[in-house]
């Protein structure tokens, strides 16, 4: 009691090594014309994503055979009813753009889910607890680091048979390690600090140390690392379906109807053009946020 | 220096075994790898081919005759291709994969090295805008579907370059680009923030001071220093060059290793698929490993420790 009621040097230069408020991080990201397009276009995906069985002008799966082909509303021999033109089984494109937004945002998220836990807890342990566990944690990393991460999940998927939950699970396995690195070397540069120092001289636990004292310092950068890590895994996810492993044979996906889009490029280019601006339009959003995000978040700038 | 390259080679050896359990994997990580390759077979097939492929022992010592296959190069034969052994099988198109990827590096470094010194020379100005919004872009879409868009304007739009194959000069272009729209902007990144790093450095400012042009500050001093991260993100990023060779090569059906172990993964041609992922994960190996020992002879620091 008598050491806490201390006014120790140690707790001040806690809260000056504190991420900056979020109020005024948000302040900032406002601030900046590109950043915030970057978030009207990911509201856009996301709310199409949640709302797409009711807003979507068609089934996406429903088929017409007269109506194969039909080009963009735009050009010559277009059709109102099909704004972005219909593929090679008469699908409406606009539709099935609609409903593989959920795919990909689902995907993401997740993926970065598991990944993140994975990553942080064996990154706060690998940096906090150091030596021998530090070596092999890290051994691991190195491994993991020397596959081309994509061809490894996609031989992991196959293996394992295609599906949503494979896909989230592989993609999220894959991709840990970043967390792990950043984390390890957040703890490391923290555990010198000497507000972790009083924190154990006040006989705090290691656990209670880590949970209270470093992983809180560690937030803005694993704030600003998943969000550029989100626009990776949507873009892994959409390779892993343009290369005919992905989640699911039925719901449409965006890299699938690029994959099919590409085998009908010479007679219909609005099949792989679309699907793919809408990879680029919620990826790019992400990393303008994610970008901006740093910027905010990362008191050193 | 000398103990450092000896813990560096240990460490070597034990990425290698953990590169070669992962590689393992593949085949085991289903339960039943025979179900998967022959559904529908009847059961003294499939017994017959767990027999070949010596599903019947435990799982370690199936482990320890792997990474005997591994130290001689054996991967069993393939399912297809006439039965030819794995290894040949990736060997083979190992030369068409590496040229793709060093040609795009070239050509990343061609583009980033001016443009990414310009930008950070001249900060703020409209080249480095425009040189910032690119990277954005170029790290936002999707190298396949960026190769497609090649190919529906050079070669389906305006009739100049051929649509698929490796075995012209002009079938290398396209290939060569996309793999290049997914390179540069990474490297582009590190050279214009390395670049910015060692302008603001006092040594800099000294050889300005001394009354050398621009020039020579720019490509003796400053240039000299900022090699190094371009090095090491070089080394580091190679896992996602070939990630990104094996999706280029789909695209435009290059020959490549890429090419054959999606199509090996299509198939479950289990042999392959391991020898294709073990041996690229070894080019990794490899290169991180010639980093690290360049890194040690560029840079002072480590070297004198």
């Amino acid at each position: 009691m008598a050491v806490s009621s201390l006014p120790t040097p140690g707790l001040a230069y806690a809260d000056a090594e504190r991420p900056v408020a979020p109020s005024r991080a948000w302040r900032k990201l406002a601030r900046n014309p590109a950043a915030l397009a970057g978030a009207v276009i990911l509201l856009v995906v996301v709310a199409s994503a949640l709302a797409a069985p009711w807003i979507a002008p068609h089934d996406p799966a429903k088929q017409s055979l007269i109506r194969r082909f039909t080009p963009p509303v735009w050009t010559a021999g277009g059709n109102a009813d099909y704004p972005l033109g219909t593929d090679q089984v008469g699908r409406d494109i606009l539709s099935r753009i609609l409903h593989g937004a959920r795919i990909s945002l689902l995907v993401g998220v997740l993926a970065v889910v598991v990944s993140l836990l994975v990553g942080v807890s064996l990154g706060l342990v690998s940096g906090f607890v150091g030596g021998r566990v530090d070596t092999v944690l890290m051994t691991i990393v190195d491994i993991t680091w020397s596959f081309p991460q994509l061809l490894l999940a996609l031989a992991f998927v196959a293996a394992l048979g295609p599906s949503l939950v494979t896909v989230i699970l592989v993609l999220g396995l894959s991709g840990w390690e970043r967390y792990a690195r950043v984390v390890r070397a957040e703890v490391l540069a923290l555990r010198e600090k000497d507000f972790i120092e009083a924190a154990r001289a006040m006989g705090l636990g290691a656990m209670r140390t880590l949970l209270r004292h470093v992983l809180p310092n560690t937030f803005s950068s694993i704030v600003v690392l998943s969000t550029l890590q989100v626009a990776q895994a949507i873009l892994q996810e959409a390779a892993l379906s343009f290369l005919g492993v992905g989640s699911g044979r039925t719901y449409p996906t965006w890299g699938q109807m690029i994959a099919l889009g590409r085998d009908f490029v010479t007679v219909a280019w609005w099949l792989p053009t679309f699907p793919g601006l809408a990879i680029l339009a919620t990826v790019l959003a992400i990393n303008l946020v994610g970008d901006r995000l740093r910027d905010a978040l990362d008191p050193r700038v | 220096m000398t103990p450092f390259i000896v813990r560096r080679l240990l460490r070597l050896a034990v990425v290698i075994v953990g590169v070669s359990l992962v590689t393992f994997a593949i085949l085991h990580v289903s339960g039943d790898p025979v179900a998967l390759i022959m559904p529908e077979a009847p059961e003294a097939d499939r017994a017959l081919l767990r027999q070949a492929l010596g599903l019947h022992d435990p799982l370690p010592v199936q482990f320890a005759r792997f990474l005997g296959h591994v130290v001689t190069g054996n991967f069993g034969k393939s399912f297809f291709h006439h039965g030819q052994t794995a290894t040949a099988l990736v060997l083979e198109r190992m030369p068409t994969t590496l040229t793709l990827t060093a040609f795009s590096l070239f050509l990343a470094l061609a583009v980033a090295l001016p443009v990414g010194i310009a930008s950070a020379v001249r900060r703020g100005r409209a080249l480095d805008q425009v040189a910032t919004g690119t990277v954005f872009l170029g790290q936002s879409m999707p190298v396949f579907w960026t190769g497609i868009m090649l190919m529906l304007l050079f070669s389906v739009q305006w009739r100049l370059l051929p649509v698929s194959g490796w075995e012209s000069w002009a079938a290398v272009v396209l290939p060569t680009a996309t793999l290049s729209t997914f390179t540069t902007p990474l490297l582009l990144r590190i050279v214009r923030s390395s670049m910015l790093d060692v302008i603001g450095q006092d040594y800099v400012r000294t050889a300005r001071a001394k009354g050398l042009t621009e020039w020579l500050v720019i490509g003796r001093h400053a240039l000299k220093n900022a090699a190094l991260p371009l090095v090491t993100v070089i080394g580091l990023q190679f896992g996602l060059l070939l990630g990104g060779a094996v999706i280029t090569e789909t695209v435009f059906a290059v020959p490549g290793v890429g090419r054959l172990i999606v199509g090996a993964i299509r198939q479950l041609d289990f042999p392959v698929v391991q020898a294709g992922v073990f041996m690229l994960a070894m080019i990794v190996v490899s290169v991180n490993f010639l980093v690290d020992v360049l890194y040690l002879y560029l840079n002072p620091q480590i070297r004198l420790r």
